[in-house]
């Protein structure tokens, strides 16, 4: 049902952006009016919820340790993965965010079930989300071609590196292939194990889906319906440069294209692709393992009711008397 | 489950493509006898001036909460939502990835998949959706909303006390989203509308009053370390001091009451006052906190704080420069990772160094507390202590890293540098059940209670499956670990999984090889066993 | 009583067709979403319940059509009711497994009955499946016991706890318990 629901909704949008952006009078509506409202909430929402975040306190500090703390100096400890400075802290936050650290830590296998050559799946995991993530950074990143005039170098440079193999006209980019890969990689997996199925939520598949569309759209348009590239430019720089241009005939595909990554862009800030910012505010991650070292302040350290050893010796003072313990008050 | 009628290739045919007829949100939670604990004593929630002390269980149809049930939960979470960012952001940016569903010791030993810590966490995921999330506002259930009723509460009962907060699946976690203080949160909800349970409510009243979770009152406590330094004589020959309560001591030694009450952790008891006195140490035990573990921590942080009080109260009134703390797993989370936010600071206490080393432990200069392993260890490092390893030739020593000290502190290879300096045989566990991957004992957090025995016994297979290959494969005999829940709970754990291993601390191990000046001839360790056993087990 | 060769042979030939289904059925006892998981996840430390299943159905099974009596069934089948005692199971749905192997068995072998004529074969090996069933059902019942026993030795150390608590202090509570 979960599954059903989110395509349907895909469907929906699909169908939305088609039926509008064939309608003429609707360009501006499409290319430059979505987009722009998008973009506010995009960055409105993302505000919104770090802000959000930020304003509820990190009472205690609890990083979750994965190896050997630093104690006495002749014990070798591990930087990484038990950070006990800042500069091991963004250490560990790049092998994690960049990497995917805690995720790979699932491959190591060992002791198997006899000579028999077996894998986790976990592992794949891993692959999977990592060469969804790369990707999905490469294609944003390339695509600030069509936004930027001049173009800057190193947005050129991962533009060649991305076409490297020249294989076909226009030539193929690796990423292309590669997020389709993934993104069919994350959803079958979450359609056949059990257990994903049985956690997974339309909120999971939802956003798979939109964004295997948005790049289905996007290979589409470049390898098999062509779209006027020029045109489709000048729109871009004109949002980019807040002087909105629509020029006419650039192809219903590319507006099709432009709402879903316009629905993404509103959806961002609801969902849990608030991952994104969030893992750098995760205070397992973000904390240095030297709580003894250095006090950590919570702000609303409420007093409690304690039992102090006044009370205490008062309630036991006979038996301790007895006991011959020493006493405060004889 | 499958009926009893389905014949075999019935079923065979059913498993393939099977899913369950409905989501989770449908599947209503049964409280069968061995999978749960007893409610909290309503005598102590009264004491401890806890919500809604009653008589009732969780088998009962009517839970008797109060009228307002609702609406004091869902304040309670709106309140933990702007007081936690941890339970902000975790809330808000799990992808359900599942890398942690198989991490579980609870959900590997028992199957059940809301035993996943992903599913665990979407039980309060699901009401903060519908209450405090727009997209859950709207789209309801299609957002994965569901609102909170009565069946949740028993849902969140039966599921956050199945949880030990080993924390071994936030290691796992891309995001380390923490199940273990999601747990601690929810278990503060539902404390709120008087649902808790009597193995945590009762430790926790009788720490409050007593000082220590037993209940054991000072001249209680006097005794049992007299009578454990009358044993040592007999043992060693040699009389040590235990001085308790003296002002002026330069140390102040807290550990888990179990140490001087339970066993096997006695053993480890007898060790600490051996070294103790061996290398001279000017320190004292208190009755005031005879107590290191923090029950209290499994239930809220308020009563986490009000029990850890007395740690920072007691070493201000009796003068000592810093405090060392004995084997302990959760106690020393909390004095790791909270103590010093919650009591500190520290200022009427010194930078802790040891007296005998000269050792400035730096990795403490603010909390002011050592553990014993880092402070043992450090002496074994300068000399300072002799030990006969060929004293434990009857044990063939494996080591259970406790969930807290390992992904906690860190506190690795310190534990497992003392057993190579008291023992020949020291064999580890595979790798993915040791350091920070190790495997829960099953029973931490508060659910170390026979009531729950099944419970424990499932999540403790992980665990004891990785001591029996090491039994069959190095003929271990001996499971070190350092804590008092683990000393408690593995023991049953080895006699219904594996059989043939005893349990004990690394201090234990310690004092069994310690050479005192002045001990009589000894052929014994600290449990009275023979130092060797007559045709040991031969290496295949 | 062996179980006589032809029969024999057709099911070592069988084995893993048998042994494969049989796995399957025990699986299917527990829940959809972590079949996968118990069937699939392969490292022993990371998934004891499967693997112990897995591994010792194939054990089982050759000797249950093997030549010699041996103890190695009992240890195996030990450990297996040994989980299945402590799991959500009534005692018949724990031991219930062993039973299911008949059916396996006569599936799969349906066929060749009629041609190679081996029904008192049949008998012989049914017979003994019907003895491990017993092994099983003592096997679930001493697992049993010795929980109530764990239960019980915790209740008593902690009464004595208990009886701390009001001054009366006994100290050989942990001698009792270690004895």
């Amino acid at each position: 049902m979960n599954v059903i629901f989110s395509l349907f909704a895909i469907l929906i949008i699909i169908a939305a952006a088609f039926l509008g952006a064939s309608v003429p009078r609707l360009d501006f509506l499409f290319g430059v009016a979505i987009p722009y409202a998008a973009i506010t909430i995009f960055l409105g929402g993302i505000i919104y919820r770090v802000v959000k975040w930020s304003t509820s306190p990190v009472p205690f500090h609890i990083p979750t340790v994965a190896g050997q703390q630093k104690s006495l100096p002749w014990i070798k400890d591990s930087p990484l993965e038990s950070p006990h400075n800042t500069w091991g802290v963004i250490g560990r936050m790049a092998l994690e965010v960049l990497f995917f650290r805690s995720l790979f830590r699932n491959t190591k296998m060992e002791m198997k079930n006899g000579p028999k050559l077996t894998y986790g799946s976990s592992k794949y995991l891993w692959l999977g989300a990592i060469v969804f993530h790369w990707s999905m950074l490469i294609i944003i990143l390339r695509h600030l071609r069509l936004f930027m005039q001049p173009i800057p170098a190193f947005v050129l440079g991962v533009d060649g590196i991305d076409g490297f193999f020249q294989v076909g006209l226009p030539g193929l980019y690796v990423t292309d292939v590669l997020i389709l890969s993934a993104l069919t990689f994350l959803i079958l997996r979450r359609l056949t194990v059990p257990r994903l199925r049985y956690i997974s939520l339309s909120s999971d598949y939802f956003p798979l889906f939109l964004i295997f569309s948005i790049a289905a759209t996007g290979i589409l348009m470049r390898y098999f319906f062509r779209i006027d590239l020029v045109n489709a430019k000048e729109l871009a720089v004109g949002l980019f440069s807040f002087h909105p241009v629509v020029p006419q005939g650039i192809g219903v595909l590319f507006y099709v294209h432009l709402f879903l990554v316009s629905t993404l862009l509103v959806y961002f800030p609801f969902s849990k692709l608030l991952h994104m910012p969030g893992i750098f505010l995760s205070p397992t991650r973000n904390l240095a393992n030297n709580s003894r070292m250095k006090r950590h302040v919570n702000p609303w350290n409420h007093p409690v009711r304690v039992h102090t050893y006044e009370e205490y010796e008062d309630e036991y003072r006979e038996k301790m008397k007895e006991a011959g313990l020493p006493l405060d008050k004889e | 489950m499958a009926g009893p009628k389905l014949k075999p290739e019935e079923l065979a045919s059913k498993i393939k493509y099977s899913l369950p007829p409905k989501g989770w949100m449908d599947q209503p939670v049964e409280f069968k006898e061995g999978t749960f604990s007893y409610s909290g004593n309503p005598k102590n929630i009264e004491y401890m001036d806890l919500p809604n002390p009653r008589k009732w269980q969780p088998t009962d149809p009517d839970w008797k909460l109060p009228e307002n049930w609702k609406e004091i939960i869902l304040e309670g979470l709106k309140d933990r939502l702007h007081r936690f960012r941890s339970l902000q952001i975790f809330m808000d940016i799990c992808v359900r990835c599942g890398a942690c569903a198989d991490k579980c010791h609870f959900f590997i030993g028992s199957g059940d998949p809301k035993n996943m810590p992903v599913m665990r966490a979407e039980l309060l995921r699901a009401v903060y959706r519908n209450d405090f999330a727009l997209a859950g506002k709207i789209f309801g259930r299609f957002a994965g909303a569901r609102e909170l009723t009565l069946d949740v509460v028993k849902e969140w009962f039966y599921y956050f006390y199945q949880c030990t907060q080993c924390r071994r699946c936030s290691v796992f976690c891309p995001y380390g989203i923490d199940t273990a203080e999601i747990t601690l949160l929810v278990r503060e909800l539902l404390s709120l509308v008087g649902v808790n349970i009597d193995w945590i409510v009762t430790p926790v009243a009788n720490s409050f009053r007593t000082g220590n979770h037993l209940g054991i009152q000072p001249h209680g406590f006097k005794d049992s370390i007299d009578f454990a330094v009358d044993e040592l004589e007999s043992i060693t020959g040699v009389r040590v001091e235990a001085p308790i309560n003296k002002k002026g001591a330069e140390i102040l030694f807290i550990t888990p009451s179990a140490d001087y009450f339970g066993s096997p952790h006695y053993y480890t008891l007898l060790g600490y006052l051996a070294l103790f006195h061996e290398i001279g140490l000017d320190y004292t035990w208190s009755t005031y906190a005879s107590e290191g573990g923090n029950f209290g921590s499994f239930i809220s942080h308020d009563l986490m704080k009000s029990l850890n009080a007395k740690m920072y109260a007691e070493a201000k009134r009796l003068g000592v420069k810093w405090i060392l703390g004995g084997e302990c797993g959760h106690m020393w989370r909390v004095v790791h990772q909270y103590m010093n936010t919650l009591n500190g600071p520290a200022d009427f206490l010194e930078e802790p160094v040891s007296p005998i080393t000269g050792t400035r432990f730096e990795n403490a200069r603010s909390t002011k507390m050592v553990h014993i392993c880092e402070f043992t260890a450090d002496l074994i490092k300068n000399g300072k202590i002799r030990l006969d390893k060929g004293r434990n030739d009857n044990r063939r020593v494996t080591f259970h890293d406790s969930c807290n000290p390992a992904r906690a502190l860190g506190l690795i290879e310190e534990p497992r540098y003392l057993i190579r300096n008291s023992c020949n045989y020291f064999f580890e566990m595979p790798e993915n059940t040791i350091r920070e991957q190790t495997f829960c004992c099953g029973s931490g957090a508060g659910l170390g209670t026979d009531e729950n025995l099944e419970m424990r016994m499932r999540g403790g297979l992980p665990r004891a499956n990785a001591v029996k290959f090491v039994k069959e494969e190095h003929g271990v005999n001996f499971l070190g670990c350092i804590c008092a829940i683990d000393k408690a709970t593995l023991p049953p754990l080895m006699e219904y999984w594996v059989g043939g291993v005893e349990v004990g601390g690394v201090h234990e191990l310690v004092g069994n090889a310690l050479i005192m000046n002045g001990e009589k001839e000894r052929t014994t360790d600290l449990r009275g066993e023979p130092f060797h056993i007559e045709g040991n087990w031969n290496a295949r | 009583m062996s179980v006589t060769a032809m029969l024999q042979e057709l099911l070592i030939r069988k084995k893993s067709a048998i042994v494969d289904k049989w796995v399957k059925i025990f699986l299917g006892y527990y829940p959809a979403e972590s079949l996968k998981f118990l069937a699939s996840q392969k490292d022993r430390f990371a998934n004891p319940v499967g693997y112990t299943i897995s591994s010792s159905a194939g054990a089982i099974f050759d000797e249950l059509i093997g030549d010699s009596e041996s103890s190695m069934t009992e240890a195996l089948l030990k450990d297996v009711v040994r989980i299945r005692a402590v799991q959500e199971f009534s005692p018949s749905q724990a031991v219930r497994f062993v039973f299911d192997l008949k059916g396996v068995i006569r599936n799969e072998i349906r066929k060749e009955i009629d041609w190679i004529d081996c029904r008192d074969e049949l008998e012989v090996l049914e017979s003994r499946i019907d003895n491990l069933a017993l092994i099983a059902f003592d096997s679930y019942m001493e697992s049993r016991e010795r929980l109530f026993r764990i239960r019980i030795d915790e209740v008593k150390a902690r009464s004595s706890e208990a009886a701390a608590e009001n001054g009366g202090v006994q100290n050989d509570s942990h001698v009792k318990r270690n004895g």
